[in-house]
């Protein structure tokens, strides 16, 4: 296991680098249209072909990464922080704040986040400039995401509160602050941890739908679920099989990060 | 000549075709109504057309006016009166006997105004009533309180119901009756066996026996059933699709030419759109217009997105509507040195790049469309590079298609817009709702009090000049200085006209694509199957 950890961790590293250094490695700007070489095959000039507009796909594949996997795993911090606040909090203290919570969770659980999403995009000032859409989109989707971690966290609070740790704490003094950051909190950190990084594909696969009916990342700018679109017509997939470049590189990063659980939270 | 050949080449494929056999093809969704007059979708609309019988009929090849239920027609007192001499020996389905009775009440049943018919709304050209008079059984004359444009084309729209026959299973005159309907699954229609047509030969019409109309949504199944040979025709294919078919079997595939659906986009000229002023200033100047329009490289928009099935789009009419198409307009052609000249005119200078206007606001903009439409996306991305060359930076918003409706109709809150246009009426008194200033469709500043510029004005007396009167000449004359004044105002910049692209299957006779709707099937009751296919049909 710890192998195949080591391995996910090298990979992440390679790709993250790639992404990160994207200008140095991408041999066009990713919103270039060469159109006179529109769904050309790949080349030595276009490694992965061109896209129907005439982009090159290698360097919309590197520039994508780099913004899919910088913005995941800001939703999915922005995603748990909101979690362990309202659920560690709801958990902990009980009573009336825990039954509210609870509601609300149900209630964010229940909503069709599709239609929000439409209402909200349409929503949105039109001038926003395709990064700041990209962010927006991210930042909603960790607003929203925060509802299946908290009621896992609240359920992890609530049973350490009623437990014998707890109680020993008690009734050492330990009252308050204290109790909840020195006592609940560190036994609370592996399901934090892997609330977290369960929610990076979530949020990456979340992003690639919402590309794939075209409600995600603007134009010009790439990402995981733009580039995904393509993979749209299967014929075309059947005659240009480098298009599942970025699938294949989704399925790597999305693995890795599953390998990247903690121990304990397989074992659970 | 064109109409010669077509009709030699029905000839002799008849002698190849044989009578009977089912033609199946798809329909994009459920009809939503069966009531002719109701009409105002495209799968309920292609059931009229199978089914329903009319008085004149436009013939999609030629676009020539054709007698059908009326074996002649008068129109009098300048558009205000048409008297229709009907075919003698016609009868509805069910056998009962067609007369001016018929036509009488289809006409009242038309303009009821509790029955808000679309197809009626075309009739009403001002307040009043419609009379009817039958002066003899095969006679009838309609007058209208004012003289109606394009007048007996509207009749092709009209598909004429029976006064005695039940309502619930109502008889038609056309070539096919409903004969049964499996929601979400099929609309299956048979040959009437009263229709009143024979081909040269004295054989009654249809060759068909029935027609097959399959639900389906999904256009790649569609594809797959059709080179299956499941389907014999698909009767709109979208570029694409038209294109990789054409690399596997070029014989299936059809580019009739250009069609009358385009491609355009419009700039945001209400006053009191909340917008900043000087974007407002920008959007109402013709310089800055024109200088956007000369900055897009239309060729480039038919090459890589329609994969050359378009036609750069020189104005409001498309070339596929031969009587109205103005042949003068030429399209704005592409050259980004004229849309610079343009701008510097306004005020406005490049500055590092970056295109500013004369107190220094940088040109930048957001475009509209909406989302899931692959070909406009891809367009509004082409526009984003084509301007950022000439220093302007666009942004492109794909909404959901009632969010859209919603801004450019009531909140008025967008800057520019890129939706496509369909005219399926040929005549320009279809288009009232658009251009005459006070309309509700006058996208780029709807329903006026009075006309904002000069320029509008004139549309406005144009239009209205020109469906005042029946006189074709001088209505030409004042549509074609309509269509100039757009071209030179550029109110909407007309991008592209779409081709009209079908599939046919070599086993199906006598069809003959046209560039108007219905493509493929317009001569429905003269199409028959090789007798291969009959064989496959019968197995």
């Amino acid at each position: 296991m710890t192998r195949a950890r080591n391995l996910a961790i090298g990979l992440l590293a390679l790709i993250f680098v790639a992404s990160l250094f994207a200008n140095f490695f991408a041999p066009a700007p990713y919103a270039a249209q060469f159109r006179e070489f529109v769904s050309a095959p790949r080349s030595h000039r276009f490694w992965l072909g061109t896209d129907d507009l005439g982009r090159d796909r290698w360097s919309r594949l590197l520039y994508g990464t780099r913004i899919s996997l910088l913005l995941a795993p800001a939703a999915a911090l922005l995603s748990t922080v909101m979690a362990v606040v309202i659920g560690g909090i709801a958990g902990y203290a009980g009573g009336w704040w825990d039954r509210i919570v609870r509601r609300v969770i149900d209630v964010f659980l229940s909503i069709p986040w599709l239609f929000l999403f439409l209402i909200v995009r349409a929503l949105l000032p039109l001038n926003a400039s395709p990064f700041a859409s990209v962010a927006i989109t991210f930042t909603i989707m960790g607003l929203i995401g925060w509802a299946p971690a908290a009621r896992i966290i609240r359920a992890g609070a609530l049973s350490l509160r009623n437990s014998d740790l707890v109680l020993q704490a008690r009734a050492c003094g330990s009252t308050g602050p204290r109790l909840l950051f020195v006592h609940i909190a560190p036994n609370l950190k592996p399901v934090i941890c892997a609330q977290f990084w369960i929610a990076i594909p979530t949020f990456i696969l979340g992003e690639a739908s919402l590309g794939l009916i075209g409600l995600g990342v603007a134009e010009p700018l790439p990402s995981w679920g733009n580039l995904l679109r393509e993979l749209v017509n299967p014929r075309a997939v059947a005659a240009n099989p480098w298009i599942l470049a970025p699938l294949a590189v989704l399925v790597v990063v999305v693995s890795c990060f599953q390998l990247l659980l903690p121990e304990k939270e397989f074992a659970s | 000549m064109k109409r010669l050949l077509v009709s030699f080449a029905m000839t002799a494929a008849t002698l190849l075709a044989q009578w009977g056999g089912e033609l199946r093809f798809c329909l994009r969704s459920d009809p939503k109504t069966f009531n002719p007059l109701l009409v105002d979708d495209e799968a309920s609309e292609t059931i009229r057309y199978l089914t329903g019988g009319v008085l004149i009929r436009v013939n999609r090849l030629t676009q020539e006016l054709e007698p059908e239920l009326a074996a002649s027609w008068k129109i009098s007192r300048q558009g205000r009166v048409i008297t229709f001499q009907l075919r003698r020996g016609v009868s509805f389905s069910d056998g009962t006997p067609f007369t001016a009775d018929d036509v009488a009440y289809t006409i009242r049943a038309l303009m009821d105004p509790a029955l808000h018919s679309p197809t009626g709304d075309s009739f009403r050209s001002a307040p009043g009533g419609i009379a009817t008079n039958i002066s003899a059984p095969n006679q009838i004359t309609i007058a209208f309180p004012a003289p109606v444009a394009g007048l007996e084309r509207l009749f092709d729209q009209v598909a004429i119901l029976s006064s005695r026959s039940p309502r619930k299973a109502p008889p038609v005159l056309g070539p096919f009756v409903v004969a049964r309907y499996t929601p979400g699954t099929e609309v299956v229609l048979e040959r009437n066996p009263h229709y009143w047509k024979t081909d040269a030969g004295g054989r009654h019409l249809p060759y068909l026996d029935q027609i097959r109309l399959d639900i389906q949504q999904n256009r790649e199944i569609e594809l797959a059933r059709f080179t299956r040979g499941e389907l014999q025709l698909i009767n709109t294919i979208d570029p694409e699709m038209f294109t990789r078919l054409a690399r596997q079997e070029p014989a299936l595939v059809r580019d009739a030419g250009p069609s009358l659906e385009s491609e355009m986009m419009w700039f945001n000229q209400n006053p009191m759109a909340p917008l900043p002023d000087y974007e407002k200033i920008w959007f109402r100047s013709q310089n800055f217009r024109r200088a956007i329009s000369a900055a897009i490289n239309r060729a480039d928009l038919c090459r890589v997105v329609y994969y050359g099935h378009a036609q750069p789009a020189a104005g409001p009419i498309s070339p596929a509507n031969r009587s109205w198409f103005d042949a003068r307009l030429q399209p704005h052609g592409y050259d980004p040195k004229d849309a610079l000249d343009r701008l510097r005119r306004d005020g406005f200078h490049l500055d590092s790049g970056v295109l500013r206007d004369r107190d220094g606001h940088p040109v930048e903009f957001s475009l509209i469309t909406n989302s899931g439409n692959k070909a406009r996306e891809r367009m509004a991305a082409m526009i984003q590079q084509d301007l950022a060359a000439i220093g302007i930076k666009l942004n492109i918003v794909t909404l959901d298609f009632r969010s859209l409706i919603e801004r450019i109709s009531q909140s008025f809150h967008y800057e520019a817009c890129l939706l496509g246009l369909t005219n399926y009426d040929l005549d320009p008194s279809s288009q009232m709702n658009v251009w005459l200033s006070s309309a509700g469709d006058h996208q780029w500043y709807p329903n006026q009090k009075t006309p904002a510029t000069a320029w509008e004005a004139e549309i406005d007396r144009l239009m209205q000049a020109q469906a005042a009167t029946v006189d074709r000449e001088k209505r030409k004359t004042y549509f074609d200085r309509v269509q100039e004044i757009v071209s030179d105002q550029a109110p909407f910049l007309y991008l592209i006209t779409k081709n009209s692209l079908s599939a046919v299957s070599p086993k199906l006779h006598n069809a003959a694509p046209a560039m108007i709707s219905p493509q493929t099937y317009w001569n429905a009751e003269y199409l028959a199957l090789a007798p291969a296919q009959l064989a496959r049909n019968a197995r």
